[in-house]
């Protein structure tokens, strides 16, 4: 079947605004959307920029706004836009374009860093294996599906509105990755971090993040979960 | 602008990463990836990595250096495989102790599970040597060592595509570097540099391998005159989903999937009695061949199934929910109840350049050549012989990043600041320049596209003499129009047109390297199958293949293997 594609283009180097341009592949209902740009670019427009690597949803380059909303290209289908009589291809929003699809992750990568996403344990490890129970496993079992494609982060309406520095979902994620992990002895201080105005806060329960995450982390509620700790363990919990 | 660090390591994947955490604090390291670090390929992997730590029921380091050994059929250096297996404790628990978030059995400890031949009792039946996180284990282990090296502030240069590897006078003086945002090509001089960019997949046309799989570490020593090792040992995992690629791990079938013919047979039954479904890649991947030739592939196709629906949900939830997600999503099935269709699927190179235990690169003369190392899977260190064992190439990763970064550290005394040749960049600019300028011409595309199909046609699971030679004169042709390929975009900015064009440089001469070597080589050893020659035949192919690149193309000569405590043995399961 022929797909129609409306793609916003920007090259900074070209000098020219940032635009739409159409394209019309014929695809197949079950490939890719993925399959679809790849057809593009390599068929009718080799200047068309956009990341990609893996193809199946595990190493997290190719998320973009299909359709306005956040997605991996190469996990959303043909079928998946029967309805649509065009498909609309943006970058990520709120991340600062660099060519095309092309969106800049350094700060998105800084925010998390700041995070301290690594684990620090209190006592130095045992000659084997830390002990940690299945369940205690458990807590950590949907976070560590996250593969930093920055979806959540694009979709989050908080970022894009009222607090740009919000340190955003996929932080959040990684915050919380190691604030459950049993063998982290920095509990309280990572408690204190997420205390901080920018980081749980401004969080206000969108769900935008959770709805769009290609991974199924449920996102808002681990927040939420963080923020009710907060409460629970810190003197000074902020928010209200 | 000149950069300059003692040591550069091209290739932020867990052999990458694991090497520069070594050398973090003792040398100035600097980080080089093609892609953002953590989008490398090691993170798909999925099953896990083995160790004999007998969490769940005895194991010994021998056993799994046996099975090494014997899955290589013969063709492993069995001082590497000791290595590996000795290691291979300490490794995983570094790993842990660094916060990898393995499952765990009741007590506490790391869980383990069975993985395609990985046996106890030298091959008396399955054992559970894997450690595993889910079904994204290279994943999460990828993140860890990245953020370990964030943590200790290691200098990585992301999508900086590495083009040239300068050597002066023997020994290396760094390597010249594409910053993909700019175009910007610049010299980075060094004492010491590490290749460690994975493998080549994408060589063929169904591959559970990234796009950015294209040898591109290879080709840097290859066309400097360094040989390359093995290259006619490629495997193809058995359980690719169909028409995709998209991988499946084993680890379905070490949680107790089985494979299914068009009259719902285990045929696996047939090949391998003793492990059944649990026999080597290799064995697996001809025997689904072998039932589609025959007439029972399913529906009259060219796929069979793959049968989880006895695992359960729960089993599948908390074990293996990537790929019942893939599954979902590409297929539209739901594995808890429907079979799933696979074939199998180009996913790992044996074969790349030859490098001795501490990851130094070996010239044609199994020379050192001083400061210049490899690890990963873009190496031969000739540990996974003629054909790998699942859950051994995240393990080889981690063991021989680490020794291949602490050599480094160590030989870094010795090795002095090599004053690079006037304008080392020169040889790449104009290597751009010649595609940008060129206006008419094949693109990329269609040059790939025929290289992958005659690679999968005439040189994939079984191979013969005929469409070997038809493979090799259709190559050297596609060679001939690459010399005149052509990009619609001449722009600096992510030039990903022209990057494709130069990656294709890179496939062809791989592909051409895999093809000769594999006619060369007149038996059948492990991933390597020649229907023409059905037979091992150690007497006179118990060596490993060395390929240099000529002017007339390529020359082969041999060199033997290492073989200390295992006598070659027929190979049965």
């Amino acid at each position: 079947m022929e797909k129609q594609f409306r793609i916003f283009r920007f090259d900074p180097e070209a000098g020219g605004e940032p635009h739409y341009q159409s394209y019309t592949v014929s695809a197949r209902p079950e490939e890719r959307i993925l399959d679809c740009l790849n057809r593009i670019k390599w068929e009718q427009d080799g200047t068309l920029g956009y990341r990609m690597s893996c193809a199946h949803g595990v190493c997290g380059s190719d998320g973009m706004r299909i359709n306005g909303v956040c997605a991996l290209a190469c996990q959303k289908l043909v079928k998946d836009y029967a309805d649509s009589v065009e498909i609309t291809i943006e970058p990520l929003p709120f991340f600062k374009v660099l060519k095309d699809l092309i969106v800049d992750m350094d700060e998105f990568l800084a925010r998390i860093a700041s995070m301290k996403p690594y684990l620090i344990p209190a006592e130095p490890p045992p000659e084997k294996e830390y002990l940690q129970s299945p369940q205690d496993h458990k807590k950590v079992e949907d976070v560590i599906r996250c593969i930093l494609c920055a979806c959540c982060t694009g979709a989050c309406p908080v970022m894009r509105g009222e607090n740009p520095d919000y340190v955003g979902p996929a932080a959040l994620v990684w915050a919380y990755r190691f604030l459950y992990d049993t063998r982290d002895g920095q509990f309280t201080s990572r408690l204190e971090k997420l205390n901080e105005p920018d980081s749980v806060w401004p969080c206000v329960n969108y769900f935008e993040c959770t709805r769009v995450c290609p991974k199924e982390i449920p996102i808002t509620k681990s927040i939420n979960m963080m923020k009710r700790e907060i409460k629970k363990n810190l003197p000074n919990p902020g928010g209200e | 602008m000149v950069f300059k660090h003692d040591v550069l390591i091209v290739g932020a994947g867990l052999a990458g990463l694991r090497a520069a955490t070594e050398v973090a604090g003792k040398a100035d390291v600097a980080l080089f990836s093609k892609v953002y670090p953590t989008r490398s390929h090691s993170g798909a992997a999925q099953g896990g990595i083995a160790a004999a730590l007998g969490n769940e029921e005895p194991d010994s380091w021998e056993w799994h250096m046996y099975d090494t050994v014997k899955g290589g059929d013969y063709l492993s250096d069995q001082d590497v495989a000791e290595i590996l297996a000795k290691d291979s404790i300490r490794a995983v628990y570094e790993l842990e102790h660094l916060g990898v978030p393995f499952n765990r059995t009741p007590e506490g400890r790391i869980a383990q599970r069975n993985f395609g031949g990985h046996t106890r009792d030298f091959g008396a039946a399955p054992v559970k040597r894997a450690c595993y996180a889910a079904d994204r284990s290279g994943r999460v282990m990828m993140d860890t060592l990245y953020f370990e090296a964030v943590r200790k502030g290691i200098k990585i240069y992301p999508e900086f595509n590495v083009m040239d590897l300068i050597v002066q006078e023997g020994q290396v003086a760094g390597l010249v570097a594409c910053e993909l945002a700019t175009g910007k090509i610049h010299f980075f001089h060094a004492r010491s540099v590490l290749i460690a960019t994975g493998g080549y997949g994408k060589v063929y046309k169904v591959t559970s391998n990234a796009f950015a799989s294209t040898g591109d570490g290879l080709y840097l020593t290859y066309k400097l005159g360094i040989p390359l090792e093995d290259m006619e040992f490629v495997q193809f995992h058995p359980t690719g989903i169909y028409g995709l690629g998209v991988l499946i791990s084993e680890a379905a079938r070490g949680e107790g999937g089985v494979l299914r013919n068009n009259a719902g047979e285990r045929f696996m039954e047939r090949y391998a009695p003793t492990i059944k479904d649990l026999a080597p890649r290799d064995m697996v991947s001809r025997a689904i061949f072998t039932e589609i030739r025959q007439g029972r592939g399913v529906n009259g196709e060219d796929f069979v199934n793959l049968d989880l629906t006895h695992l359960g949900e729960k089993k599948l939830a908390e074990k293996l929910s990537d790929i019942s997600s893939f599954v979902k999503i590409y297929l539209g099935l739901d594995p808890v109840k429907e079979l799933i269709p696979i074939h199998p699927t180009c996913h790992y190179m044996m074969g790349g350049i030859p490098t001795n235990t501490h990851g130094q690169v070996l010239d044609l003369h199994n020379n050192p050549v001083p400061g210049l190392y490899a690890a990963g899977e873009c190496s031969c260190i000739s540990l996974h012989g003629a054909n790998r064992l699942g859950c051994n190439s995240l393990l080889d990763l981690v063991v021989f990043g680490r020794r291949a970064g602490a050599h480094i550290c160590d030989e870094l005394k010795n090795l002095s600041w090599v004053e690079p040749p006037p304008a080392p960049e020169s040889a790449t600019i104009e290597r751009i320049r010649r595609l940008k300028e060129r206006t008419a011409g094949d693109k990329a595309v269609v040059i790939r596209q025929r290289l992958q199909e005659i690679m999968t046609t005439e040189c994939s699971v079984f191979r013969h003499e005929e469409t070997l030679k038809n493979a090799l004169t259709e190559i050297r042709a596609l060679e001939d129009r690459y010399n005149r390929v052509s990009i619609d975009y001449k722009g600096d900015r992510y030039n990903t047109d022209l990057t494709d064009a130069l990656e294709l440089e890179h496939l062809l001469a791989l592909g051409e390297a895999i093809v000769a070597c594999a006619l060369a080589r007149t038996e059948s050893r492990g991933a390597h199958w020649r229907e023409d020659f059905p037979e091992r035949v150690d007497e006179e192919w118990l060596k490993h293949t060395i390929v240099q690149k000529t002017n007339a193309g390529v020359s082969i000569t041999y060199k033997p293997v290492s073989i200390t405590r295992f006598e070659p043995k027929p190979r049965a399961y």
